[in-house]
């Protein structure tokens, strides 16, 4: 079923009673060339590309849930590539140039909405390391303008510029950034891998990993055995524990992020900001709900919710950005599960298993990379090789030290 | 969520921060292979559900605190002294 202005015209005249499955729901066969473990946005897009680039589509994703069901559905739907150093740079780069054309290429409006980030900053320092980052987001080739305190202004009028305490002097604003429609991108890499014969099975958890003389042999699952010569584990915020079926002890913690929707507004923030000076980020839905969160809760929890002290400072924070804020109404809130890693990048490589592969450790940064996670996992899954920007991102970094700590605090979990 | 500060009683979330698992508490000697310092600040159980942690009441008595919780359901089991755990002092 392919999506085309004549079909959707025609449905809608005719009750939209035309419209079928986008996807199978078939039973697990006994054995396939490969198993992705985890239906979340990274293991259908490992499953898609595996199709699409590598012509291996005898491939399932096995998903505990339903597909789309954890943190795909459970972010705050941000798209960006403003990292700074080598490592991050080239792969989230990559990511946001496959997130340009992925509307046309999986034929699924991902409601992809590049209406620019703003990133603010409050004193002179904050400013120079801004610029720095901005030059290497020039450098690597993507977009990147340093507004003054007037310019941004003219932007975004609805700021308190005069704050005591943090007034702002500026942001780096990363006009190709933006958002997109969180479950479709599930949804749209779920029917585009579908319809290239890999089948997506669902209410099936993966209970053990089947490894014999040092190679994996397949995994058991509620809905029984099934055999493979390669296993990939895509399952952010669980990686420790489906890593432990297969002996592996992973650098990662893991954590609830918060994030906080009001009720529908009319327009008033076209863009995402982000504050300079608190636990604070802002964007508007196109639904009209202000969409906002902050940083973690800072203690350990598998519980997809937050606790209170969290809630008030991103509330305190908000207030304080943008006073007017205080008169929506907050509809829900919600928590995901975050896998922290000690240097706050991600784990894209082979694990020492023959035949299994890892891809974990996104902290709170795993929605944007979506596609450029999928794209490079398939490649390692397929090829044994690392794909090019995404060679950084090895398991055994920490033992060496070769850290990519982005924000410079050091070796602990929930300091990135 | 509260802590039993062993020194201060009940006391607010926000009064502690969380520095991670106690394996923080198992510091390699200056011998060790770099394998174990590898397991000391990077690997971890992450055990969904009762875990051993290292917490510091930053906003009170300035203690570093063992607490064993439970990650699912946010439970606190108990709070001691660290010091009194390791056997190094208070």
């Amino acid at each position: 079923m392919r999506f085309s202005g004549l079909r959707l015209l025609g449905e809608g005249l005719t009750g939209n009673r035309g419209w079928r499955p986008h996807w199978r729901d078939p039973e697990p066969k006994p054995a396939y060339d490969v198993i992705i473990i985890g239906g979340g946005g990274h293991g259908l897009a490992t499953a898609y590309y595996l199709a699409k680039n590598h012509g291996i589509s005898n491939v399932a994703v096995l998903e505990k849930g339903w597909l789309g069901g954890g943190n795909v559905g459970r972010n705050t739907t941000i798209v960006r590539a403003n990292y700074g150093l080598p490592g991050n740079s080239e792969f989230y780069s990559h990511s946001l140039k496959l997130w340009e054309g992925l509307e046309r290429d999986l034929n699924f409006n991902v409601m992809h909405s590049q209406r620019g980030i703003i990133n603010l900053f409050h004193s002179d320092a904050q400013r120079d390391a801004f610029a720095r980052r901005g030059n290497a987001m020039v450098n690597q080739g993507d977009d990147a303008v340093l507004l003054d305190r007037d310019a941004l202004r003219r932007m975004l009028p609805c700021l308190d510029y005069e704050q005591t305490r943090f007034p702002i002097h500026g942001g780096l604003y990363h006009p190709r950034g933006g958002t997109a429609r969180h479950d479709a991108v599930a949804w749209g890499y779920a029917r585009g891998a579908d319809r290239r014969g890999v089948e997506l099975i669902q209410n099936c958890e993966v209970t053990g990993i089947d490894i014999s003389n040092g190679r994996v042999t397949g995994v058991q699952t509620t809905r029984g055995a099934i055999r493979a010569g390669k296993v990939g584990i895509v399952v952010a915020g669980r990686s420790s524990q489906v890593a432990a079926m297969a002996g592996l002890r992973l650098p990662i913690e893991s954590h609830v992020l918060q994030a906080f929707v009001t009720e529908g507004l009319k327009p008033v923030i076209d863009r995402v900001i982000t504050y300079g000076m608190g636990h604070f980020y802002i964007s508007q839905s196109d639904k009209g709900g202000l969409v906002f969160g902050g940083d973690l809760d800072f203690h350990a929890s598998y519980a997809a919710r937050g606790n209170l002290a969290m809630a008030e400072h991103v509330m305190e924070a908000g207030m304080t950005l943008m006073p007017m804020i205080g008169r929506a109404r907050v509809l829900r809130s919600w928590g995901g599960i975050m896998d922290m890693s000690p240097d706050g990048s991600p784990i894209i490589d082979k694990a020492p298993v023959e035949g299994l592969y890892l891809n974990c450790g996104w902290c709170y940064g795993g929605f944007k990379a979506t596609p450029g996670s999928g794209w490079s996992f398939a490649h390692l899954v397929a090829t044994g090789q690392h794909h090019g920007p995404a060679a950084r991102y090895r398991l055994d970094r920490f033992a060496r030290g070769d850290l990519i700590d982005e924000e410079g605090t050091g070796s602990q979990h929930n300091l990135h | 969520m509260r802590l039993r500060c062993p020194l201060c009683g009940d006391r607010d979330r926000r009064e502690f921060s969380c520095m991670g698992a106690a394996d923080y508490l198992d510091r390699p000697g200056a011998g060790a292979v770099p394998e174990a310092w590898d397991a000391y600040l990077h690997l971890r159980d992450n055990p969904a559900g009762r875990s051993r942690e290292l917490w510091y009441h930053e906003a009170g008595c300035s203690a570093w605190l063992l607490v064993e919780r439970d990650t699912v359901s946010h439970e606190v089991f108990s709070v001691a002294l660290a010091g009194d755990v390791t056997g190094a002092g208070a």
